[in-house]
């Protein structure tokens, strides 16, 4: 239906913006007004945009829509853009997201408004740039660029420790895209190609299968982050101003995921297959591991970001256990958590803004002043606890019983963070919201503005709608999802076959 | 009609949730009460309709929920007589709270909120009561789990309540684990978790035939038949109803739980949701009685928390944690009734249960609510002549919680036929441990005798304990309250006579019409009709022993339990501490985890990750990256050139090597 491009219309809408704020001078209050006004308004309209890309997307099609090539003339590698089931919701979740981002950041940046605005936008480029890029040198662009707005949102506009932690975040990311770019390399070498949907039907040798599945592994298990390469999120979480920990944990960690169900699963399934258990002992690590940690944390960022730890466990779970629950579980729990982590990062920006500490044991008792607060944090408690009902148990489910057919050991472990979560959740509401209302700085707190309530009460629709109704989502993705899954086993059936034709 | 019974406590808990403040305290109590009221005459219809009627299994499909692979759930209500008795008991005693709490909250500050909460639980009840499939009945599950969170909660001023509810949500998390698990095995072994495809395949499931020892299941490293199998996924089944239903060793967060108001403490953790455990049982019959090994520790862990809780009842000073634990033990007789196969013998005593465990709390809130909020029953006593109502309603809570009737006839309280009928099958029942089972509810049903008749008698006999300014403004509850319990009364006198026959007695077949699932080789009903009169006396004399026992202790004889007290100091500190249950997890789950926690922080990520990893790198790179720093200038123009020649040098090669 669309012969317009609109996938590449949709990523380059941001960049857009940004010629348009660039010449606004940001030294007066009218000017970052502007700048904040224009920014909005272009991640709205790009928001709307992206509702077509929704709307002319064929649920009952496995393969690439919209597609877009544009042949670099010679060089085998293209612009090559399209969604399917599996990237459709990613580019939908950025787009929604970074309007709340822009809100967030309304009143609590006011220092280089100018640049701040130019690294979101040019972030959200990125991001939706990565999500339908379909060829893999752009989307390694795409990938690591992506980076570089991030690192300068958290090194410019970020807490006392910013350096540091915008370092450690560099360090640990370098070491992956090095790597990938190396197998990249490696496999344009052996393919003849860089198209992303050609790739997928090329058989790699299954010795290459597994150095190059490492070579990406490094630089997705980082994104992800999954145990023992997670130590950059808390710090980078901390530092971030709000907006930025809100795409962090919305949207860059589930580059990770998402390049684990685009090239590992796809490209390399007899290596996939191979490493599972390495994944899912590292992701029932995760799960157990940073729980524990979570629940010993005094800084609330610093807790929610190790749950995010935990929760990324369960999605690298379900996408190994490669099969319709586990993948489709994954998915639907990486959209879930960006919906849910991004909110609770905005009700820690809430009362932060307010009192510009995140210690929990400066709070305490903010029901007695802050019921409509109260309410919502404890609606996204709860959804990151995975009651269901809320968004966060169909994923948390859909993951534990892909796992459960997976291996049961597997399931068994993963499914303590159920009780895990129950703990550090509610002993963190407990100290923050309940008790009374003793510090004097508290007493003074308002409850939610309009332009929080502008921000938290969409969200919460969203995450309770989906809890009670995920057949939008699970719809989009289960025919994608059916076609990886059957082609995955297939490989593997195939390699089966092969290996006893030999003996 | 099922819809309104379902919904319309969730579109009560709505209104008063979200616009309690405009519409004032007294608009949401009205709304939600009505509803309730409305929601109790539709569920008592429906018992008509479906229990006492001819109606069949009906199957309502409300909409699609999560359909993942060949993995197909929806919301759904399936409605048999089950359901019914269900829909009778949690939304009749909401009823009656919701109205009792107009008079009980009547000077909280956050009246609408309660109401709410209330309400929201009884709609998460009643999802779990009418569901369809395994997965509402979770939704449910852990729905009633938040709203108890909530409820205990309430007073969240009170730190002890906000870490009794805490507690109580994640002891709860704890078997909801297991239950999960019970979900996944299912949906192995049936492909389904829908209760109509798992029932119908589970009748060809029984263990027999050639391919009795074929492996269906491989689980945790074990290779499992299919006997095995039933007996893994109804435990882990069992355990979620460990959890819920307050049976040992996951009992530890009921008590605690009476922090919440007591109109709560009567609705959710006396009458309805810690039966969850009980009907989830019952719902799965036909799994559970494949499984004889699974059943055997039912019967077990019931008798032992009947017997447990007992023991500890006996010397609680607080009110509501005698009657706390007496519920705890209460369940305990429900479990070893599921054990031995007794199904309907354990819904009647669930039903049952529900009005005099109803009544008896809140009729202890009433007392509550006349002394000034005392609890403490050591700072009462002599309250019969001022506040006669209460009096009398306790005492009728009591005698039917103890079982008073005369034996080898049909006249006699509710307990006295239900209680009396799981005793007297738990002596019949074809269990290795049924023996075993007997002997503890009979003692157990001595000590419960005691410590009912002990609170009776230290709270409203012998002269007041209380400071005479308290007793000066002792006053009987007003009508709004009294009249809840004089309904409830009316059930625990004569729910046992009416209803007798049709729960456990010779309508049996035509009232559940299958919904309770028993083998052909079980016929406990047959045999507990057959028991031996010296048996049929047991119960009633363990009873007419702990009246005696308890009037000689608290009104003959004051001096005896203290003496008693001092002389057996271990024993009684040992009751007193609830056998330290909660000293022992303390240390063993809570202290370890904390200290396991740090320790992964601090050695973990801090020392060992951080210290090889990005800190090491960091140090060593300290000289170059000194140089590298004058390279960054912090415009953002320069980065974004440095990244496009980036970019243009990586095409080049691109195109150059492709030219190769």
């Amino acid at each position: 239906m669309t012969d317009w491009p609109i996938l590449s219309v949709v990523t380059f809408i941001p960049l857009v913006t940004v010629l348009f704020i660039l010449p606004i001078r940001d030294d007066t209050e009218t000017g970052r007004r502007n700048i904040r006004n224009v920014t909005l308004l272009g991640t709205v309209f790009t928001f709307i945009l992206s509702l077509f890309i929704w709307a002319g997307f064929d649920a009952s099609d496995a393969g690439f829509q919209m597609v877009e090539n544009v042949e670099m003339a010679g060089s085998g590698f293209s612009y090559a853009m399209g969604v399917d089931g599996i990237s459709v919701l990613f580019v939908i979740l950025t787009t929604f997201l970074m309007p709340f981002c822009i809100l967030a950041s309304w009143k609590s940046v006011d220092h280089r408004v100018r640049d701040y605005m130019v690294a979101f936008l040019i972030l959200e480029t990125m991001m939706i740039g990565v999500f339908c890029a379909l060829d893999i040198v752009l989307f390694y662009v795409f990938f690591e660029a992506g980076l570089i707005p991030m690192f300068i949102i958290i090194g410019v506009w970020g807490g006392k420790r910013r350096v540091y932690a915008s370092f450690k975040f560099f360090l640990y990311t370098l070491l992956g895209s090095v790597l990938m770019l190396l197998a990249i390399m490696a496999m344009y070498w052996d393919a003849g190609t860089t198209n992303i949907a050609e790739l997928m039907q090329h058989d790699f040798p299954a010795s290459m299968q597994t150095w190059l599945w490492l070579a990406f592994f490094a630089s997705f298990a980082v994104k992800m982050p999954m145990w023992p390469v997670h130590t950059w999120l808390p710090d980078a979480h901390v530092e971030a101003p709000t907006a930025g920990s809100v795409i962090l944990a919305g949207i860059l960690l589930k580059l990770g995921g998402y390049g684990f169900l685009r090239f590992s699963l796809p490209m390399f399934p007899l290596a996939s297959a191979d490493f599972a258990p390495f994944v899912f002992t590292l992701s029932v690590v995760a799960i157990i591991y940073t729980s524990l940690v979570a629940m010993m944390q005094d800084d609330i960022k610093k807790l929610i970001a190790y749950s995010s730890v935990a929760h990324m466990g369960y999605v690298t779970m379900g996408i190994f256990a490669a099969n319709e629950q586990g993948i489709q579980g994954a998915i639907f729990q990486m959209i879930s958590h960006g919906l849910v982590s991004g909110a609770l990062f905005l009700c820690v920006g809430v009362v932060y803004d307010r009192l510009h500490t995140r210690e929990i044991a400066a709070y305490g008792g903010l029901v007695n002043n802050m019921p409509k607060y109260a309410v919502a944090f404890m609606i996204f408690t709860m959804a990151n606890v995975g009651l269901p009902g809320t968004s966060g148990f169909v994923g948390e489910f859909l993951t534990l019983m892909g796992a459960f057919r997976a291996n049961t050991w597997v399931a068994l472990f993963a499914a303590t963070g159920v009780i895990l979560s129950a703990a550090y959740a509610l002993w963190l509401y407990r100290r923050v919201i309940f008790g009374p209302l003793e510090k004097e700085n508290l007493k003074a707190m308002l409850d939610l503005s309009l332009r929080e309530k502008v921000i938290l009460y969409p969200l919460i629709a969203l995450v309770l709608f989906f809890g009670v109704y995920p057949a939008p989502l699970l719809d989009a993705t289960a025919v994608s999802v059916d076609a990886l899954v059957n082609q995955y086993s297939s490989s593997l059936q195939a390699a089966a076959q092969l290996a006893q034709g030999m003996q | 009609m099922y819809h309104a019974i379902v919904f319309l406590p969730l579109l009560g808990a709505l209104v008063a949730g979200l616009f309690g403040r405009s519409i004032g305290a007294k608009a949401s109590e009205y709304v939600t009460s009505l509803f309730l009221v409305v929601a109790a005459v539709l569920s008592w219809v429906a018992f008509f309709t479906v229990a006492l009627g001819d109606s069949e299994t009906l199957r309502i499909p409300v909409l699609e929920w999560v359909k993942s692979g060949s993995l197909d759930v929806q919301w759904a209500f399936r409605i048999d007589t089950l359901t019914s008795v269900m829909l009778v008991v949690v939304n009749t005693v909401s009823a009656l709270v919701h109205i009792y709490s107009i008079g009980y909250m009547h000077h909280d500050p956050h009246r609408p909120r309660f109401f709410a909460y209330l309400s929201l639980f009884t709609f998460a009840m009643l999802m779990l009561v009418t569901s369809d499939n395994l997965l509402q009945m979770f939704f449910g599950w852990e729905g009633v789990g938040l709203a108890s969170y909530l409820l205990i909660g309430f007073w969240y001023k009170k730190p002890s309540a906000s870490a009794a509810a805490m507690k109580a949500f994640i002891v709860n998390r704890v078997g909801d684990f297991g239950f999960i698990l019970g979900i996944f095995c299912l949906y192995m072994l049936f492909g389904s978790i829908n209760f109509q495809t798992i029932f119908a395949a589970a009748a060809d499931f029984a263990p027999h035939g050639e391919q009795a020892s074929d492996v269906v299941l491989t689980l945790f490293g074990m290779s499992l038949d299919k006997a095995d199998a039933l007996t893994w996924t109804c435990l882990l089944l069992f355990m979620g109803a460990m959890g819920k239903s307050a049976q040992i060793p996951l009992h530890t967060w009921l008590p605690d739980a009476m922090e919440g108001p007591t109109p709560v403490s009567a609705l959710i953790h006396a009458a309805t949701m810690v039966t969850a455990g009980v009907f989830l049982v019952a719902r799965m019959s036909p799994v559970f009685e494949l499984s004889h090994d699974a059943l055997t520790v039912v019967t077990v862990i019931g008798a032992i928390t009947a017997f447990f809780a007992a023991t500890v009842g006996l010397v609680q000073n607080d009110i509501k944690r005698v009657i706390a634990y007496s519920t705890c033990s209460q369940l305990g007789y429900m479990f070893v009734a599921l054990g031995i196969g007794a199904y309907g013998a354990a819904i009647f005593h669930l039903f049952t249960h529900a009005f005099f465990k109803a009544l008896l709390f809140l009729g202890a809130g009433s007392v509550i609510h006349s002394v000034s909020d005392e609890q403490d029953m050591r700072r009462m006593g002599g309250l019969r002549k001022h506040i006669p109502m209460t009096y009398w309603m306790m005492i009728v809570g009591t005698i039917a919680l103890t079982g008073v009737g005369i034996p080898f006839t049909v006249i006699g309280t509710a307990g006295f036929f239900s209680k009396d009928a799981i005793i007297e099958s738990a002596f019949v029942a074809h269990s290795s441990v049924a023996g075993f089972a007997y002997v503890m509810l009979v003692v157990a049903a001595l000590f419960t005798s005691f410590y009912s008749w002990r609170l009776i008698f230290m709270t409203f006999h012998g002269k007041p304990r209380a400071s005479a300014d308290v007793m000066h403004h002792v006053h009987e509850s007003p009508p709004v309250m009294l009249v809840p319990l004089y309904i409830l009364a009316a059930g625990a006198l004569f729910a046992g006579l009416i209803f007798h026959g049709f729960f456990f007695g010779e309508e049996y077949a035509e009232f559940w019409k299958g919904a309770l699932f028993t083998l052909p080789e079980n016929e406990i009903l047959e045999h507990y009709h057959h028991v031996p009169a010296w048996v049929k006396l047991s119960p009633f004399v363990a009873m007419l022993l702990g009246l005696v026992t308890a009037w000689y202790f608290y009104i003959r004889s004051p001096e005896t339990p203290k003496r008693l007290a001092q002389d057996h100091r271990g024993l009684y500190q040992f009751l007193l501490n609830k056998w330290y249950f909660d000293e022992l997890y303390d240390v063993m789950f809570v202290r370890s985890s904390k200290w396991l926690g740090s320790f992964l922080w601090k050695k973990g990520d801090q020392a060992t990750i951080d210290g090889l990893g990005p800190n090491a790198v960091a140090a060593r790179v300290q000289d170059i990256t000194g140089r590298v720093v004058k390279l960054q200038t912090g415009y953002l123009y320069h980065y974004a050139f440095v990244m496009l020649i980036g970019v243009a040098a990586l095409v080049t090669w691109m195109m150059l090597g492709s030219a190769f």
